[in-house]
């Protein structure tokens, strides 16, 4: 289980986790749920664009995802109004990408196999070259985050008082979308649309759930998201069953236990005062 | 005339079952398409598409009628979704992104063991993009019969589901059920949802849901005109699209049809933009689902 090929796997799928458990903090925070999924999504299309033109596959993925991220960031944020039209914009960004997509695939028309490579990853076939690109990717994406903690914190939590300071609300979403487009682009390739959605929501919202306190959510989303994948990559690997199906149950799984940490703590009389809607 | 409707277009059987369909899907996804907008649940409504077809690839699995897959997973997952929703916006997209992460992961699993017995990787395709041209006609009074339930949801509930949505504190207020309006509301749109995901695939029914009711609420004056306005624009956009898809087999490259779900959704997409360049914001009234947004606070 820890050998030859198998090692890539692990490591790509830990450098993975980190990205996804801090990137998807953030969207669960800001109330991106959507376009975290809709931007991997959309890039699966971009991908499809890049084989009908023979162009690197990582091309079509970037084009796609920034492409997107500018789209909903520029669109969805009207002044102030963070979540304004937000989710429409966020809708019609996605099936646009996606209609793009299908005449894509229509147009080459020997596509399925990849279509389906795409949508779920291959995590258990990386090679060595795959893995450093990654890595670079990931300590990118965290640097990028960690410059702009702050910011993106007070944007996040208390929106009004940072139009007070000067801190653009609408440059922090964007800023933040094209973070995470970054971020997908890189990861779809390996580890598939759909199963980094879930990466960055299930851990991320369990977290939110067991505590308020943004530094000590920020680790444990990472934490839980590491534990995710680890888990889901060793049954994966027993069962022969895909990746994406343990994840996305796992991601489920802990978000109820986190719930239920909750409940239980507001039961117990420690319930903290709910931030104003 | 003969270069936009090709001669025998209107006496093809597959074009005219889809012209219906398109017709069922695009007036049900605009009525109840307006209230999602309204609401802010445009990720639901997308969610609920792409669950419902994790269950149609499950009941393909075990052998039962895709149909039935579809509506029970999408009526599932919407109860869900109401069930653990909190009431604030933001928690309810991330109780709609949990759902939609397990239900995504069980779809790897019924295509993997899919595969399993039939090596078909096509089926993932065509459950995502679904093909309108490829409905068979037995399958159109079912789709006719739950467009009607869910509408006739939505009529009954209109006054309320507006107050709710505008105001919930005032709703409470008055004595309104908000979490069970929620919950009608949400069903009504898991089955209209299902059924235009299993007509015409998940990227089209998200588009003909959202698309024509967020064009349709910046330009009509009330939720009425609203409606009619979304159903319209709807209708136009899938016809225009079936036509636009039908000729395209004589652009390049040849032999081969251009998507429907391309078109429609370009067409849908260049209504919603047409109304930014059409008012000038200054003179712009606030139209409905921007006053939904005011915090109550």
């Amino acid at each position: 289980m820890f050998t030859g090929l198998m090692l890539n796997t692990w490591i790509t799928a830990t450098i993975v986790a980190v990205i996804a458990g801090m990137v998807g903090f953030f969207a669960v925070l800001r109330g991106q749920t959507f376009a975290a999924h809709a931007i991997p999504n959309g890039a699966f299309a971009g991908a499809a664009g890049a084989s009908l033109l023979g162009i690197n596959v990582l091309w079509g993925l970037a084009v796609f995802a920034i492409g997107g991220a500018l789209g909903i960031g520029a669109l969805g944020s009207e002044r102030g109004g963070r979540k304004g039209r937000n989710d429409v914009v966020t809708a019609l960004g996605l099936v646009l990408m996606l209609g793009l997509g299908a005449l894509f695939i229509s147009v080459s028309s020997e596509y399925a196999e990849e279509t389906y490579a795409l949508l779920f990853g291959e995590v258990f076939g990386i090679s060595q070259g795959e893995v450093l690109p990654i890595l670079l990717l990931g300590i990118v994406s965290v640097v990028a985050i960690g410059v702009a903690f702050r910011p993106l914190m007070l944007t996040s939590a208390l929106p009004e008082v940072a139009e007070a300071r000067g801190v653009s609300t609408r440059r922090a979403d964007l800023y933040f979308l094209v973070v995470m487009a970054l971020a997908t682009s890189m990861t779809v390739p390996v580890v598939g649309a759909l199963l980094m959605f879930s990466l960055m929501i299930g851990p991320a919202a369990a977290a939110r759930s067991v505590t308020a306190r943004p530094g000590v959510a920020l680790a444990l989303s990472v934490a839980i998201a590491l534990v995710t994948v680890w888990i889901s990559i060793a049954l994966s690997y027993r069962t022969n069953w895909p990746l994406g199906f343990f994840v996305g149950v796992a991601g489920a799984v802990f978000f109820l236990l986190g719930q239920g940490f909750r409940a239980l703590g507001t039961t117990l009389g420690t319930r903290r005062p709910r931030p104003a809607q | 005339m003969h270069y936009v409707f090709e001669p025998g277009l209107f006496a093809s059987g597959p074009v005219r079952t889809a012209l219906l369909v398109g017709a069922i899907v695009a007036v049900t996804s605009g009525v109840i398409g307006v209230f999602t907008v309204i609401r802010g649940q445009s990720f639901a409504g997308h969610s609920l598409a792409d669950v419902a077809t994790t269950g149609g690839s499950g009941a393909f699995l075990v052998g039962l009628n895709q149909f039935w897959g579809f509506l029970a997973a999408g009526i599932a997952a919407a109860a869900l979704m109401e069930g653990i929703g909190v009431q604030r916006r933001r928690g309810r997209d991330v109780a709609t992104g949990v759902v939609l992460g397990a239900a995504l992961g069980a779809a790897a699993l019924f295509l993997y063991l899919g595969t399993l017995h039939t090596s078909t990787t096509g089926a993932s395709f065509t459950v995502l993009f679904g093909s309108i041209f490829v409905i068979s006609p037995d399958t159109v009074p079912a789709l006719i019969a739950s467009g009607i339930i869910a509408l006739a949801v939505v009529a009954v509930l209109t006054r309320v589901l507006l107050l709710t949505s505008l105001s919930s504190d005032l709703a409470r207020a008055k004595g309104v059920p908000v979490r069970a309006v929620g919950m009608a509301y949400l069903a009504a749109l898991a089955v209209s949802v299902s059924l235009a995901a299993v007509a015409i695939g998940a990227v089209l029914s998200t588009a003909l849901l959202i698309g024509p009711s967020a064009t349709a609420l910046r330009v009509a004056k009330s939720p009425g005109w609203a409606m009619a306005a979304s159903a319209l624009t709807g209708v136009a956009a899938t016809w225009i699209g079936i036509v636009l898809a039908y000729d395209s087999f004589y652009w390049p490259p040849h032999g081969h049809g251009w998507p429907v779900s391309f078109f429609v959704v370009t067409l849908v997409l260049v209504g919603y933009l047409l109304t930014y360049v059409k008012r000038p914001r200054r003179l712009a009234p606030r139209s409905p689902h921007e006053g939904a947004e005011c915090s109550p606070a």
